[in-house]
């Protein structure tokens, strides 16, 4: 039977602050187990930039981790809004932030690019009114 | 070279020591925009930047940068300061412009 350690987060979605916390908890489980530090920035950069994404367009969410010897498979699942042309969102520089989020350093339409870049295997699934369901894994083998 | 070796002989202000007196700097990476920063800074450089608030504790965190250094007078509230001291972050300060940091300390490392 494979070998699975699952990890979930919820998101809070008024918090700013708190965003971060669960990809700097999921980097140290993944420094702990001896996962190499390249697979361990992807899976880090990519959840954070998933955090941010909740935090400032869905009002939060949850994040399952689930590592196994072969992979780490990200779950990011909200009931925000929803994404209405996910292949426009996909394009560097295309963002719908709001300026406060400028002013502290994102919004600049590099979160989902970001994403795809550290991740092996990305899937976003959405429907406008209901959530947004962004999977993404990075291969440890 | 360590962090606060840099900082002791360029002048900067030790806002918190973090990790500073252990960690070996190698390279300097610049630059404001988070997204960016994450995807190109490297573990163990200089992060040299104005953003001064909560994600740039948690983009130092993430990419492992051996200290940041706030350019042009910039600070972190109290509360982040004492963020910054649980995640062990090191924190310098300088009045100086990105530019004219990043070069010092290119110089200094060029040196070391």
């Amino acid at each position: 039977m494979e070998n699975t350690l699952t990890l979930r987060y919820e998101v809070d979605g008024e918090d700013f602050t708190r965003a971060g916390e669960a990809s700097a908890a999921v980097k140290r489980a993944l420094k702990k187990m001896g996962v190499s530090p390249e697979v361990v920035r992807k899976v880090a950069i990519a959840l954070y930039e998933g955090e941010i994404n909740m935090v400032i367009h869905a009002d939060g969410g949850v994040i399952t981790v689930e590592v196994t010897p072969k992979e780490v498979r990200m779950e990011l699942a909200d009931h925000g809004k929803g994404i209405e042309n996910i292949e426009l969102a996909m394009q560097e520089g295309y963002s719908t932030a709001p300026d406060e989020v400028r002013s502290l350093g994102f919004g600049a339409g590099m979160g989902l690019p970001n994403m795809k870049k550290c991740s092996d295997e990305m899937k976003i699934e959405s429907t406008v009114g209901v959530g947004t369901t962004v999977t993404m894994t990075v291969y440890i083998q | 070279m360590t962090p606060i070796d840099l900082a002791n002989a360029l002048g900067l202000q030790v806002a918190n020591q973090g990790g500073g007196d252990v960690r070996e700097v190698s390279g300097i990476y610049c630059g404001d925009l988070l997204s960016i920063v994450m995807s190109h800074a490297q573990a163990d450089n200089v992060w040299i930047t104005v953003m001064a608030n909560v994600n740039t504790l948690a983009v130092a965190e993430l990419t492992d940068v051996a200290c940041v250094i706030l350019s042009e007078g910039m600070s972190l509230d109290d509360s982040l300061m004492a963020k910054a001291k649980e995640q062990e972050i090191c924190i310098l300060q300088t009045d100086e412009p990105t530019f004219e940091t990043a070069l010092a300390v290119w110089k200094l490392l060029e040196q070391s």
